[in-house]
């Protein structure tokens, strides 16, 4: 099959970047999307002409390394599927398709399609972790968990952090990963010392990345490849609000304790 | 930084101000469309009805002031999150594309905007009878029959009240979801809450100029 595509091309993050077109006329229906990019690339690098950068990593829907968007839609058209996962089969003979990186202001494009998440690594240390006792591992069954609850929080914990829902969102907000991320903490017993303090400090590093506000268009959750639903998005708000309102006034970097 | 200062500093502060100025906004649309239906009862029903708030300096006030701090701040936190998300996306798709978002949605801004215009109109029209043909203080009857018979001027109402309805349809939904509101059970309800009150109050409210316009008010 014939495939043209028009494919961001940006040198470096100073460069203003533009669209470039290219022709791939024997393209395997069978081939995921990213081999049909690494057979433009051997081409193209055997024309002396630069390959197309894009991340990747796994090529099995499961690291987050992947994704960029094909004709507006982040990880292409396919439901639930990042776009190592895609195959050129779900496309038609002859399509057009614009490649174009995550556009966030958060998210820095590196080059060509591949952009900067760090923004994502910086709200998680902000408050996506636990504080235990170190030393031998627990007994798995030592704090009862329903059923129900552990379903959810491994929902949310399903979050590979690719950033679909950034660049999906009209207003590019990062409440669905954020939200995925406080909940799956926040649902668990383990997570409850912690969990005024941590959906305000993972909250407030969200809007000082310069992400956007949520305005329930729900783009975010179509095009999540790990299908995290915005339900989560409520759960963050109602646990922010109460945090908010009633959570402690400062900061743990606050004294305490023997110092 | 007190509580406040965390609470409007955060988009999910200001949505959260969205919401309830948006359901104390909502209500009044409620109570002020069942007050207009009065109309069909007659002069008698509507003038009294009128009269009765406007005797009331504490209710007529007290709403007045609440319905003024309500739409200033949900316009002040609209302000400050389209900025926000302005900001967010300083470089745009090539090739934009929605999968899921609704036109409702989408319409937000636009509908606002457009409603914003029509109250202005709507207080200087029906309430301070300035751009009134025929304004008599107090006769609430005769000011609305005598209003809604310039055809273009209901037309105007008619296209106001669709705005209505498309704003409500998304806030009225949305706004569960921006107080933390949701599990399937919520959800059920609200996407059909939603759906009803935004077509009970654009029905409800065309219902007066389209009854002038045909003569059945007279």
């Amino acid at each position: 099959m014939k495939i043209t595509l028009n494919v961001w091309r940006q040198k470096g993050a100073s460069d203003v970047g533009r669209l470039a077109t290219y022709e791939v006329p024997d393209v395997s229906p069978d081939s995921s999307f990213l081999e049909m990019l690494d057979v433009l690339n051997q081409r193209l690098i055997e024309k002396g002409e630069e390959p197309i950068a894009f991340d990747h990593d796994c090529r099995e829907g499961i690291c987050g390394m992947c994704g960029f968007m094909i004709n507006g839609v982040a990880h292409g058209p396919e439901a639930a599927t990042t776009v190592c996962q895609l195959h050129m089969r779900k496309f038609k003979d002859g399509d057009a398709l614009t490649l174009e990186p995550w556009r966030s202001r958060a998210f820095p494009v590196l080059k060509d399609l591949v952009v900067n998440r760090s923004a994502f690594d910086r709200i998680v240390q902000a408050g996506g972790f636990i504080s235990v006792a170190t030393g031998n591992a627990p007994d798995g069954n030592a704090i009862p968990i329903p059923k129900r609850t552990a379903d959810l929080a491994m929902d949310a914990a399903a979050c590979i952090g690719c950033g679909a829902c950034v660049a999906s969102c009209p207003n590019g907000a990062a409440m669905l990963f954020v939200s995925a991320f406080v909940s799956k903490l926040n649902l668990l017993p383990q997570g409850q010392s912690e969990k005024k303090e941590r959906v305000r400090r993972m909250v407030e590093q969200m809007e000082k990345e310069g992400f956007g506000s949520c305005t329930n268009y729900e783009e975010c959750e179509a095009v999540c490849p790990k299908e995290i639903g915005t339900h989560f998005i409520a759960r963050l708000n109602r646990d922010f609000l109460g945090s908010a309102i009633t959570g402690p006034g400062q900061t743990s970097s606050a004294s305490g304790g023997a110092g | 930084m007190g509580w406040i200062g965390r609470f409007w500093g955060s988009s999910i502060g200001k949505k959260a101000v969205m919401a309830v100025t948006g359901v104390i906004l909502f209500g009044f649309l409620i109570g002020h469309m069942i007050g207009n239906l009065l109309v069909f009862g007659g002069p008698e029903k509507l003038n009294s009805y009128a009269m009765s708030i406007q005797n009331s300096a504490v209710l007529l006030w007290g709403v007045r002031g609440l319905l003024l701090v309500s739409v200033v701040l949900h316009i002040i936190a609209m302000i400050a999150l389209t900025r926000q998300n302005r900001a967010a996306r300083p470089v745009k798709y090539e090739h934009p594309s929605t999968v899921r978002a609704t036109l409702y949605a989408k319409t937000m801004r636009l509908s606002g905007l457009l409603l914003l215009a029509y109250i202005i109109y709507h207080l200087l029209h029906f309430t301070l009878g300035k751009l009134h043909p025929n304004f008599i203080e107090g006769d609430a009857y005769h000011n609305m029959i005598e209003g809604f018979k310039q055809v273009p001027v209901s037309i105007g109402y008619i296209v106001a009240m669709i705005c209505v309805g498309l704003h409500l349809r998304h806030g009225v939904w949305s706004l569960f979801q921006s107080v933390g509101l949701n599990h399937p059970r919520i959800n059920k309800f609200r996407e059909v809450f939603a759906a009803l009150f935004a077509a009970i109050l654009v029905l409800g409210n065309i219902s007066m100029p389209v009854a002038v316009m045909a003569g059945w008010l007279k």
